[in-house]
């Protein structure tokens, strides 16, 4: 390689490198503007929509005492400014409370129930992409066909289903009547005992230990739940896939494939597909933390122990701390995920390169 | 009408040289109902929504029963039959006479959610567009934070904070589904805003209040129609889902999440009480989806088949 050349290449990965600097950058200011708008609204939401928001936390039957001395301690005789900077102090160390249900800390209440929301999550994530992947390649392959047909209304169908209520007619069917899987909860009473979560992830645990009865309990409990989130991954996976693969099949570069005689199958599954992984990944990312939003009916209906149960138990309850905690927790995941795939696109996707 | 009347109609309809302005849109709609009417599905779309508010203005016609009150001595969760289409609840209630009045509920709701929303969008994404600088950047900013909230989950927190009952819930939802429009309105607003018209308005002196009243909210309109179209099904299921876990409409409501909550404790043996809510939710949901993707297709060709 000639100088000129050397520089002119050397000029080329620096751009590259402030325009990953720069991506980076633009990354943390929005992540941090975005986590400081998450946190006022649970703000605004926990102190000032209340009249009084000792009141929400105490009950009306706290003495005088106690009511101004929490008053002093939530910080309410300050500023509202300061108020806020405080509040996000706490929750930057985690803090958000003492749940009035649990009497434990809110923060230690998420560490126990968070596991069991995202096993619930990534199993339905994982049964979304399997499924919905090659559904939507094979609906934009065979566009206009009979599976092209049946995709788009699998898809429309779970874009329009109340889940909570598919989940009801589910157990209806698959508890009640045919007993393939096991009653609402997420083990048999029986091993609750005997078995101890390493992970949190019961299946994991299970597998982990080699206790494999208590495998197959977990996976009878879970499967149905699962699957449900997993459909409605599913029909946003297959609907995106679909369109992704069409764009990719219209491309010049596929006419070049077939002109030098590739397989049709090779042009497909290794070609275009790849092509479109980019932005696939990111939707299948996007899934996951809509699946995380979607578990809070989901675990209602299945009594599933994790943060969506903990959050409608705690409404039901008026445990405030509890629910603006869950929520805090919901939606940094949820942001984080949402940023980190939209980083990853950027960073990845050779078109958004310099841009 | 003949044939050849038909025929020069269409023709005047679908004229090149427009000679009114009355013509030329008559003419645009025609070409937009063509490519919507062709959409059979789009069709099925139309009619379940068009059935909707039927079935919601005539409530008083079809229901046999009343809604609320029921014979608790002899019709406590019958299944259906010739007397109870679908059956009655634990207090005795026609299921099919409260969904009809449900119906009226859910149009309450996405109806009320749209006009509260869409203003806010279109206002946001109109003022940033067409002020730019500062402005722009920090009401984008603002809706992109909101954009990255989970929904469902903050409109759980807000109808916590507020109390239970429908109206807080329309509330909550229109507070979390604004941003979106705003987007779309913004994105509007920049293709025209350094268009000749607007400078022709500008030089006859027009406040930026006119021109983005008078000038530029009218052109976004349509496409923010589709896009409200599109979510109502969101809606639906967010407000369902909020009448399921109770914050949402309060007994005795004929509000479909709700009853759907009321049947959950009957669901192995009387499965018919959670049963039909449910069908109507799913129904009415996917009319606004089929409708919604019609007449993106109709309206906004760019984006067709996609």
């Amino acid at each position: 390689m000639s100088v000129a050349e050397n520089q002119v290449a050397a000029g080329r990965g620096s751009a590259r490198a402030v325009a990953i600097l720069s991506s980076l950058g633009r990354f943390l200011v929005v992540a941090v503007t975005t986590y400081l708008g998450l946190l006022a609204v649970t703000f605004f939401i926990g102190r000032v929509i209340p009249i009084d928001p000792v009141l929400a936390v105490l009950g009306d039957r706290a003495p005088t005492a106690v009511v101004e001395r929490t008053r002093r301690e939530m910080g309410l005789d300050l500023p509202w400014i300061e108020q806020f900077y405080l509040y996000v102090k706490a929750a930057l160390r985690g803090d958000f409370g003492t749940s009035v249900l649990t009497t434990n800390p809110v923060m230690a209440d998420i560490r126990r129930v968070f596991p069991a929301t995202i096993e619930l999550a990534t199993l339905g994530t994982i049964i979304g992409a399997v499924i919905g992947v090659p559904l939507g390649v094979l609906a934009a392959v065979k566009r206009g066909s009979l599976i092209d047909q049946i995709a788009r209304v699998v898809g429309l169908i779970g874009y329009s289903v109340p889940i909570f209520w598919l989940g009801l007619l589910g157990l209806v069917l698959f508890y009640a009547k045919l007993q393939w899987i096991a009653f609402p909860a997420r083990l048999d009473v029986v091993y609750e005992y005997t078995f101890t979560p390493i992970t949190g992830f019961y299946l994991l645990d299970a597998a982990i230990q080699g206790q494999w009865d208590v495998f197959h309990d977990a996976w009878r409990h879970i499967v149905l739940p699962a699957a449900l989130l997993g459909y409605l991954s599913l029909a946003y996976i297959s609907r995106m896939t679909r369109s992704f693969m069409l764009n990719e099949l219209a491309q010049e570069y596929i006419v070049a494939a077939r002109a030098k005689g590739l397989s049709e199958t090779r042009i497909i599954w290794g070609h275009a597909l790849r092509n479109a992984a980019v932005p696939m990944v990111t939707v299948i990312a996007l899934s996951y933390a809509n699946l995380l939003e979607g578990s809070v009916l989901t675990e209602t209906v299945f009594s599933w122990p994790g943060i969506g149960l903990y959050i409608t138990n705690s409404l039901q309850n008026a445990d405030m701390n509890a629910v603006l905690g869950g929520t805090i927790a919901i939606g940094s995941v949820f942001i984080a995920i949402n940023l980190l795939s939209d980083l990853l696109y950027r960073l990845l996707d050779p078109r958004t390169k310099t841009g | 009408m003949s044939a050849e009347t038909i025929q020069s109609r269409r023709e005047w309809l679908l004229s090149d040289r427009p000679a009114s302005r009355l013509q030329a849109r008559l003419g645009r709609a025609y070409v937009a109902w063509r490519r919507f009417s062709a959409n059979r599905l789009a069709l099925v779309g139309m009619l379940i929504i068009i059935a909707l508010v039927l079935v919601a203005a005539l409530a008083d016609v079809l229901a046999p029963y009343s809604a609320t009150v029921g014979d608790l001595k002899n019709a406590r969760l019958l299944p259906p039959s010739a007397a109870h289409w679908f059956g009655t609840d634990d207090l005795g209630r026609d299921i099919y006479s409260r969904i009809v009045y449900g119906a009226r509920w859910t149009l309450y709701v996405v109806i009320l959610v749209a006009i509260i929303a869409a203003p806010i969008g279109l206002l946001v994404g109109t003022v940033a567009g067409y002020a730019g600088g500062w402005t722009d950047t920090i009401l984008m900013r603002i809706t992109d934070i909101f954009l990255a909230f989970p929904k469902l989950v903050l409109a759980l927190a807000f109808v916590a904070a507020l109390g239970p009952g429908i109206e807080n819930a329309v509330l909550a939802i229109a507070i979390t589904s604004w941003p979106p429009y705003a987007r779309i309105a913004r994105a509007e607003t920049l293709t025209v805003r350094n268009s000749d018209y607007i400078k022709a308005v500008q030089l006859m002196g027009a406040s930026p209040f006119r021109i983005v009243l008078r000038h530029i909210m009218p052109l976004c309109i349509s496409s923010l129609i589709i896009r409200v179209t599109l979510d109502m099904a969101g809606i639906i299921l967010t407000a369902a889902g909020l009448g399921f876990l109770g914050l949402g409409a309060q007994p005795p409501l004929p509000e479909w999440g709700a009853m759907i909550a009321s049947g959950r404790r009957f669901i192995l043996d009387q499965w018919w009480v959670a049963a039909a809510p449910g069908a109507a939710i799913l129904i009415v949901s996917l009319g606004f989806n089929l409708l919604g993707d019609g007449l993106r297709d109709a309206l906004d060709p760019r984006s067709g088949d996609q």
